[in-house]
């Protein structure tokens, strides 16, 4: 009776200790494979962009100084096609930078406001609604913009190509990048430890100081985070404002003038260009400097927090 | 005294800038909906759209939007939570680690286009596919993996280490552990950032663009063979999602009711999300409360 009872028991265990180790090996595989998935993704999208977006200067002979600073676009000329992408390299530079001057601002109080001078409706009613506004599509932001935005800048500033402009696309993506801003924001403000507010209101300072002199510097790092990832959301949209910035191919010479972005000229050419061409190949390679800068970003980004004190 | 005067005029600055916050969106949301939802109809959801003609639905791009959401669900969440649970439990502190997350922030960071561009040339050009919801589906999980790991990491490092302690302790392998102690207690957070992905997956329109196309074709909703070339289920068939309507009608629609499609468009584009996004907060709670011995 009882020799029968350790053999089962035996068994049971030598079994279940198989199926363990069995059942670990290729669990271990598996999330050894994903995790490989990813690196893989990441290193063909850098590879495959890269090797198209070099074919317009290795191939086709586009000097990519010319690419770079020349601010004349005329790739369908027969005599004498040109492709200088600068117009569009400064419409993406100034609407992310324009965008981030008027959200970083307006985000960065709301987040104040939601955390230090009203802490209780501010974080339970107005942080939900605005996390809750972060899902908003782009495309809507785009929509609004076109239909409210263009016919007031058109009545407003007799702007020259009926109100699509620099400024409409600043405006959306502000708006666009306000909830990204202030939802970061909020989550810094709120992670400060309370001694840091308690300590400075005890030495008699007043909120204004404390937030002034205290709890701004030593988020400091985190805050500007939150702008560069409203940056580099405004940077790399690109429906939203093709859909009111104009879309022309000369340097806009003030912010009522119609502009364009990379992002919105690979969205409207991309369809009506023949692959291979070299004109489509220009588009590929304006990919490739979207790719650089948000690789530039990640670095701000990295370099940011490596600065935290928080 | 001037310190005190500093202190109010602050205050009031920040009380301005939240309002203008607070008058924004709300104008927004106001706008959208008060314009859109007296446009949506039953007969609005249910027609087929027209590109020339006046009285057009968007019946096959709503259906196109929730099948490439699926089918991008179906390859994501599996491939995010493994890489999730790589990232807890496995990741050791080195070199290769930090450079998996660098890659997960680079994925993370990447302009949509981008990513709709890669899928042009791989899924696209290629492997011949055309425009089509797999490769739509795709591209959107490569802009959608780095959300769901993030939120599967955090998911599991928020189980509380002593229940994963108490299973090791019994003798139950790692991997069991995490079957049976870890993924349970992660469930609600993981079941919460998948929904919210979800949402953003809804309403993206620029990496569709170029990989699930601007057109459908005829479809012949009786049809359930997935390959049929009339089927809706085909995955090898160009899809235009309701975001992607949304572009194309506002930048070149040539039907007389642009804008009633547009603004009825809109309106169930921006309910669809924000039911998203209320469904994640009140489906993580309750499952939450159902499967742990809290309230």
């Amino acid at each position: 009776m009882k020799k029968i009872e350790t053999s089962t028991a035996r068994q049971r265990l030598l079994k279940s200790n198989n199926k363990g180790s069995q059942g670990e090996l290729r669990g271990r595989f598996l999330v050894t494979l994903c995790a490989l998935i990813m690196i893989a993704a990441t290193i063909s999208i850098t590879a495959f962009l890269t090797v198209k977006g070099l074919q317009s200067f290795l191939v086709n002979g586009v000097s990519p100084i010319e690419f770079i600073t020349s601010s004349d676009w005329n790739p369908t000329s027969s005599k004498n096609p040109q492709y200088g992408a600068l117009p569009f390299i400064f419409g993406s530079l100034a609407v992310t930078f324009l965008s981030a001057l008027v959200a970083a601002p307006l985000g960065i109080g709301g987040a104040i406001f939601m955390t230090e001078v009203t802490p209780s409706w501010g974080k339970k009613i107005l942080q939900p609604v605005i996390e809750l506004l972060v899902g908003i599509p782009s495309v809507v932001y785009g929509f609004i913009g076109l239909t409210v935005l263009v016919p007031f800048i058109r009545n407003t500033f007799e702007a020259p190509q009926a109100g699509f402009s620099l400024l409409a696309g600043t405006i959306v993506l502000s708006v666009m990048i306000l909830p990204t801003i202030t939802t970061i924001a909020t989550d810094t403000m709120g992670a400060i430890p309370d001694s840091l507010r308690e300590g400075s209101y005890a030495l008699g300072a007043t909120r204004w100081q404390t937030i002034r002199k205290v709890l701004i510097p030593a988020v400091l790092p985190s805050l500007l985070t939150a702008i560069v990832l409203g940056m580099a959301r405004a940077f790399g949209e690109a429906l939203a404002v093709q859909m009111v910035i104009g879309n022309v191919h000369d340097l806009p010479s003030s912010i009522l003038d119609p502009s364009a972005t990379l992002t919105t000229i690979i969205t409207l050419n991309m369809g009506h260009t023949a692959y291979g061409s070299v004109e489509n190949n220009t588009l590929w390679s304006m990919g490739l400097i979207l790719l650089i800068i948000s690789f530039l970003f990640i670095l701000i980004i990295r370099f940011l927090s490596s600065r935290r004190k928080i | 005294m001037k310190s005190k005067v500093a202190d109010r005029i602050a205050t009031s600055v920040f009380v301005a800038l939240a309002l203008i916050i607070v008058i924004i969106m709300a104008g927004l949301l106001f706008f959208i909906l008060s314009r859109g939802v007296p446009d949506i109809s039953w007969r609005f959801l249910t027609t087929e759209s027209s590109t020339v003609s006046a009285g057009g639905g968007i019946r096959d791009q709503l259906f196109n939007s929730f099948y490439v959401l699926f089918i991008t669900m179906l390859i994501t969440v599996p491939l995010g939570v493994l890489g999730g649970i790589y990232m807890a439990e496995y990741a050791k502190q080195n070199k290769v680690t930090s450079f998996i997350r660098s890659c997960i922030e680079l994925l993370a960071s990447l302009p949509s286009i981008v990513v709709g561009m890669f899928g042009l040339l791989v899924f696209v050009n290629a492997m011949g596919w055309g425009y089509s919801i797999l490769g739509g589906a795709l591209a959107l999980t490569i802009f959608n993996i780095p959300v769901m790991v993030r939120v599967s990491e955090d998911a599991i490092r928020a189980v509380p280490r002593e229940q994963k302690e108490a299973s090791l302790a019994l003798g139950i392998s790692h991997w069991h552990s995490i079957k049976t102690v870890l993924i349970p207690g992660a469930f609600p957070g993981i079941l919460t950032g998948t929904i919210l992905a979800s949402g953003r997956v809804f309403g993206e329109a620029a990496a569709l663009l170029f990989t699930a196309g601007l057109s459908t074709p005829g479809l012949d909703y009786g049809n359930w063979n997935p390959f049929s070339e009339t089927s809706p289920l085909n995955l090898f068939r160009p899809a235009e999602t309701l975001a992607v309507h949304i572009w194309a009608v506002n930048t070149n629609g040539i039907m007389p009711d642009v804008e009633r499609i547009a603004d009825g468009s809109s309106a169930v584009l921006v309910i669809c999300v924000l039911m998203f996004n209320l469904l994640a907060r009140w489906a993580g709670k309750l499952v939450h409360r159902k499967i742990t011995a809290s309230r």
